[in-house]
């Protein structure tokens, strides 16, 4: 049958406090073992099956413990795959489980397909009559759960949006059909290009509008990964210490764990900031001394905020030009730090090089501008209009996929029409994006759909 | 008394537009085909427009072509006007109507039937079914005869407990006054056929002599060849042109005041109608802000005086219909020569017939057009022509023939009866086709002849002839992306000089054409041909370059779903045994019996976690099989 051994990680991203890594395959329990350190010498491959260690995970690279685990192991045929299964339960925290979850890969594991848990399942014969009555249960189960959920997710403004949008799309459809079907009545007003791009870009523009919705619920799922940069001296390790100081950094809660304080998290304004290379920072005060510049350019790339940091008590050199230049058109906050000097900045040069970005002036050693700072990115992000306890984001990553297709189709569908394609043709594009946010709310579902949600059953299982 | 008639391989019942098909494909097949009609003298009678084609349905009729049916042929014989329709829209929805003159068409197509050979053709009703167990082996007329048949397609039309209404006026008839088939429908219920009733209608037509044109505005057919068989060397010259004119306040407060004897709001009519073929009472009732209704005055034929007054379809009470008449401009003294009526009749609920159309109840009995619930001559001729193939090959034991739905429009019109069924007649709309860029009216010859040779129904000569377009198109695609046309000063200007931007660089010859402004006549002026491409293959070539992003895009939708499509359901998979499934949904399952997975999917009430369920057994069911190999 299948020869690999596969990984995903088996808990809904971000939810709950513990995230399981699940290893399927000949290689499961090996690869486990190479990374498994328990106490007394204790190794995974010789303890029996259905068992559950604790112990750590390391990172072999750098023989450092990279995790804190529970690891269950078990062994063929009595899994769910009928092959051997491992099960590694590491803290919450999407950070952690995919650490584990790449250390595992790195080990030679590959990433699961969606669905292929359970597939594998299938295939190996694990589903005898009854059984598979109980699989049909949870999958009946477990669909109308996801279809709740994503109506429960959708009621309010966000379904209330896609709602709209369909209905507003359908009508343009409706217009340009009865076009084509009826090419000789007069009844109806003929689809113009310029009718057509008028409610395509409308469109685009809502679509848009709820992406960025969507955009923070990612963020409140995974963190905002943050990229603090300056030249040394300036105080970035004062504004790490700053954030994470005031209670804000997220600990782990699992009970018989240490409240180990996670570095890399601050919480602000609810919102979780990721900060990247925070070892950096802290030893050698320079990002990008310390890690070359393609590598920090990588780190800025993947960042979706950025915080730049300047010395009000020296004059602009032209390092800090250069960082200006390296941001240039991302997610940026300047912070102008160390008020408590006397000021040698030409703070109008510096909102000259931030080019509308805000600019706070701080004073991280007498705690001033703090506040200011966290407004300004808990507005950046919420684009201050959503408040703290009704926020209807989407979370779901199908849903925020769709919302991207149907993003892309809208873009393809102007596209055409701007370069004189023929309406119907123009038609084919709109079409597609009103069937993709139908996914969303489950109407006009079709086997993409079914594929989708028949994949999720195993990651989620 | 009853006597043996004789044996045929496959009988037809009913000779309007699916019976035609239905007894020629049999009989070109190779099958002793017998078709009984009520009268000979309305073979191919087309009971409400003289019009054939326009969009979706013309576009059938160019697939029947190209499956070897015979419509196209006898349209392009018969037409007294062709247009070709939505020219300045895309190419996925243009297609070609005709106007015919109705009675040529039945006697061409009469000509057709008498001259083809395997075919007898009998005037006769039939009345029972012969069925043996669950076979139907042959048909009983009302004189007697005993007909004994391998296979059975029913094509009955609206003639099934037929009933007009004119008013308050209601009386058991078929369409035009012909006689209706009362028994045949009892028949059917008792062998346990689910039927519904289903209403359809038509307008009055009057002298073309009486007549003021002035006050109507012309609508003359296209000039030069059209034709919708890819056969037609001849090109009929003649046309009549249609003419428009239209309804006022003053008509639709005569239709307001006589809202009462209107059978559609009185109760008479319990028949469901088609929403988008409402009679002018509907219309004016339910857009009542509507200033004014159009009326299309269509010449029924060349030798005939007769008009058909398209827009006023009514079974309002004939003293009625004359006073609209008077109302409307140009028709003032307009002399009414038949009323409107509306016809009400049984149908077949379709979902009791597989994708081959054969029943489900009962096997080697097949059904065809209005009977299943459709409307219009074009489904009807489709359908007729899909049963009439697949009852020959189920009696010879060869697969059977199901067009998808990215094949064919005819494959979304039969796919959408037997698995979604219809609550009202049901008529193609080129929204109901999900890749209306594949299913062109243009390239309908390639989608399809591929299969019309396969089954027998394309001449070696066609089929040789269509390879070499294929061939000749490919070449010549294949040839303009090789080309590249360099920025020359005398490409420039005439880029400059039709308003195009002038090339950076040099660009392919099919890159430059993939501009909307850009034809592939533009293009052979610099990427000249030695010998120029025949007209429909240059037109293949500009479509397939011009929209080829859509077209692939459309291609991998295709892609997409073909592993659902592959994914067969047994004929005898147990819905009650599989657990998990919804009610409804397992209902449903069990009525339409889809044969894959796709087509389970599209029933509505099946719901994805349904799928899923059926996935799940069906990969169950395959294991056990493997595993009881193994062991």
């Amino acid at each position: 049958m299948e020869q690999d051994t596969i990984a995903a990680i088996s808990t809904p991203l971000g939810e709950g406090a513990i995230g399981i890594v699940r290893m399927s395959g000949p290689e499961a329990i090996a690869i486990a073992d190479k990374l498994y350190r328990g106490s007394k010498g204790k190794r995974l491959k010789d303890v029996p099956s259905h068992t559950i260690h604790y112990g750590k995970i390391i990172d072999l690279e750098t023989n450092e413990t990279a995790e804190e685990v529970m690891v269950s192991v078990m062994k063929a045929p009595k899994t769910f795959t009928r092959e051997d299964v491992v099960e590694i339960n590491c803290h919450g925290g999407i950070a952690s489980v995919n650490r584990v979850l790449q250390l595992v890969l790195r080990e030679g594991a590959r990433l699961a397909e969606p669905g292929e848990f359970t597939k594998r399942a299938f295939l190996n014969g694990r589903i005898d009559l009854s059984q598979a009555e109980a699989v049909m249960d949870l999958i009946r189960a477990k669909t109308d759960k996801a279809m709740t959920i994503a109506l429960g997710q959708m009621e309010g403004r966000l379904s209330k949006l896609v709602r709209r949008l369909r209905r507003e799309i359908v009508e343009i459809l409706a217009q340009i059909e009865v076009n084509i079907d009826y090419p000789e009545y007069d009844d109806v007003e003929e689809m113009t290009h310029h009718m057509l791009l008028e409610k395509g870009r409308y469109i685009r523009g809502e679509i848009k509008k709820i992406l960025e919705t969507s955009k923070q619920g990612k963020i409140l799922r995974e963190g905002l990964s943050t990229a603090i940069i300056g030249r040394p001296n300036v105080g970035k390790s004062s504004l790490l210490n700053s954030l994470a100081q005031e209670n804000k950094a997220i600990v782990t809660d699992i009970p018989g764990t240490t409240r180990d304080v996670i570095e890399e998290y601050v919480n602000v304004r609810g919102i979780p900031l990721r900060l990247l290379d925070t070892a950096g920072i802290r030893e050698t005060e320079d990002i990008v001394e310390r890690i070359g510049v393609e590598r920090s350019r990588k780190v800025l790339q993947e960042a979706d905020l950025i915080l730049l940091v300047l010395n009000y008590g020296e004059k602009l050199s032209p390092e800090d030009e250069r960082l200006f230049e390296a941001v240039e058109g991302m997610d940026v906050i300047v912070i102008v730090n160390k008020t408590d000097l006397p000021q040698k900045i030409d703070m109008e040069k510096v909102k000259q090089l931030a080019k509308g970005k805000k600019v706070i002036t701080t004073s991280l050693l007498k705690e001033e501008g703090i506040d200011e700072l966290e407004e300004a990115i808990a507005s950046m992000f919420f684009a201050g209009e959503i408040e703290g306890g009704d926020l209807t984001y989407v979370s779901n990553s199908r849903h925020i996929a769709l919302l991207h297709q149907a993003l892309q189709a809208v873009e393809d569908a102007l596209a055409a029409t701007e370069a004189g394609m023929p309406v119907d043709i123009v038609q084919i594009d709109l079409t597609r994006s009103w069937e993709l946010l139908g996914e969303i709310i489950g109407e006009n579902v079709h086997e993409d759909l079914i594929n989708q949600l028949f994949s999720q059953f195993c990651l989620g299982k | 008394m009853p006597y043996d008639a004789g044996s045929y391989d496959v009988i037809v019942v009913g000779a309007g537009h699916a019976g035609c098909e239905a007894g020629l494909a049999a009989a070109r097949m190779g099958a002793k085909t017998l078709m009984l009609t009520i009268s000979l003298d309305t073979i191919g009678f087309m009971p409400c427009n003289p019009s054939v084609g326009g969009p979706a349905k013309g576009v059938v009729v160019r697939e029947i072509d190209a499956l070897g049916g015979e419509m196209g042929k006898n349209v392009d014989k018969t037409y007294i006007q062709l247009r070709m329709l939505n020219t300045r829209k895309g190419p996925a929805v243009r297609a070609l109507r005709a106007q015919v003159d109705k009675v040529a068409y039945q006697r061409e197509m009469k000509k057709t039937l008498e001259n083809q050979e395997n075919l007898t053709l009998v005037q006769a009703m039939v009345e029972e079914l012969i069925v043996e167990g669950d076979t139907c082996i042959g048909v009983v007329t009302k004189t007697g005869a005993r007909y004994y048949g391998k296979a059975v397609v029913l094509t009955t039309g609206t003639f099934l407990r037929g009933e007009i209404i004119i008013g308050e006026l209601k009386y058991s008839s078929g369409p035009n006054n012909q006689q209706p088939s009362i028994k045949l429908s009892d028949h059917l219920k008792e062998l346990g056929f689910e039927l519904v009733r289903f209403k359809t209608g038509t307008p009055m037509r009057i002298n073309s002599r009486t007549i003021d044109y002035s006050k109507t505005e012309i609508q003359p057919g296209d000039e030069g060849p059209l034709a919708f068989s890819y056969e037609t060397k001849e090109f009929r010259t003649e046309q009549l042109p249609c003419w428009l004119t239209y309804t006022n306040a003053e008509t639709h407060e005569i239709i307001n005041k006589n809202l009462h004897r209107a059978p559609m709001f009185s109760g008479m009519i319990k028949g469901t109608g088609a929403r988008y073929c409402p009679s002018i009472e509907d219309k004016v009732v339910r857009f009542s802000d509507k200033p004014r209704h159009q009326i299309f005055l269509e010449p029924e034929g060349m030798d005939t005086n007769e008009v058909y007054v398209q827009g006023l379809s009514t079974s309002m009470p004939e003293e009625v219909q004359h006073q609209m008449l008077r109302t409307v401009p140009g028709l003032e003294n307009a002399q009414l020569m038949r009323p409107g009526y509306a016809i009400e009749y049984d149908v077949i609920v379709p979902t009791q017939l597989w994708p081959t159309l054969e029943t489900k109840k009962i096997k080697n009995l097949f059904t065809a057009g209005q009977i299943n619930g459709t409307s219009g001559y074009e489904e009807a001729a489709a359908q007729g022509l899909l049963a009439g193939i697949n009852a020959v090959r189920k009696i010879r034991g060869q697969s059977e023939v199901i067009l998808k739905r990215s094949d064919a429009y005819i494959g979304v019109l039969i796919d959408d009866l037997v698995t979604k069924g219809t609550n009202e007649p049901y008529r193609l709309l080129t929204s109901r086709a999900e890749y209306r860029l594949l299913l062109r009216h243009d390239n309908a010859d390639l989608r399809l002849t591929e299969i019309g040779y396969e089954v027998g129904l394309i001449s070696e000569e066609r089929y040789k002839k269509f390879l070499a377009k294929k061939e000749a198109i490919h070449e010549e695609i294949k040839r303009l992306r090789s080309i590249i046309i360099k920025p020359s000063p005398q490409v420039q200007a005439f880029l400059r000089e039709i308003g195009s931007s002038e090339l950076k660089d040099g660009i392919r010859a099919s890159d430059l054409l993939k501009r909307p402004e850009i034809s592939y006549e533009d293009v052979l002026r610099f990427a000249p041909r030695k010998t120029p491409l025949s007209p429909d293959a240059s037109e293949q070539v500009e479509i397939q370059i011009k929209y080829e992003g859509y077209i692939e895009k459309s291609l991998q939708q295709v892609e997409r779903l073909l592993k659902m499509e592959n994914k067969k359901i047994p004929e005898d998979i147990d819905y009650d045994a599989i657990h998990g499934l919804a009610t409804e949904a397992r209902q449903k399952l069990k009525k339409v019996r889809p044969l894959t997975i796709a087509q389970a999917s599209r029933i509505s009430g099946v719901n994805p976690a349904d799928i899923s369920i059926l996935l799940v057994y069906l990969e169950h069911g395959k294991i056990a099989r493997v595993s009881s190999n193994e062991g």
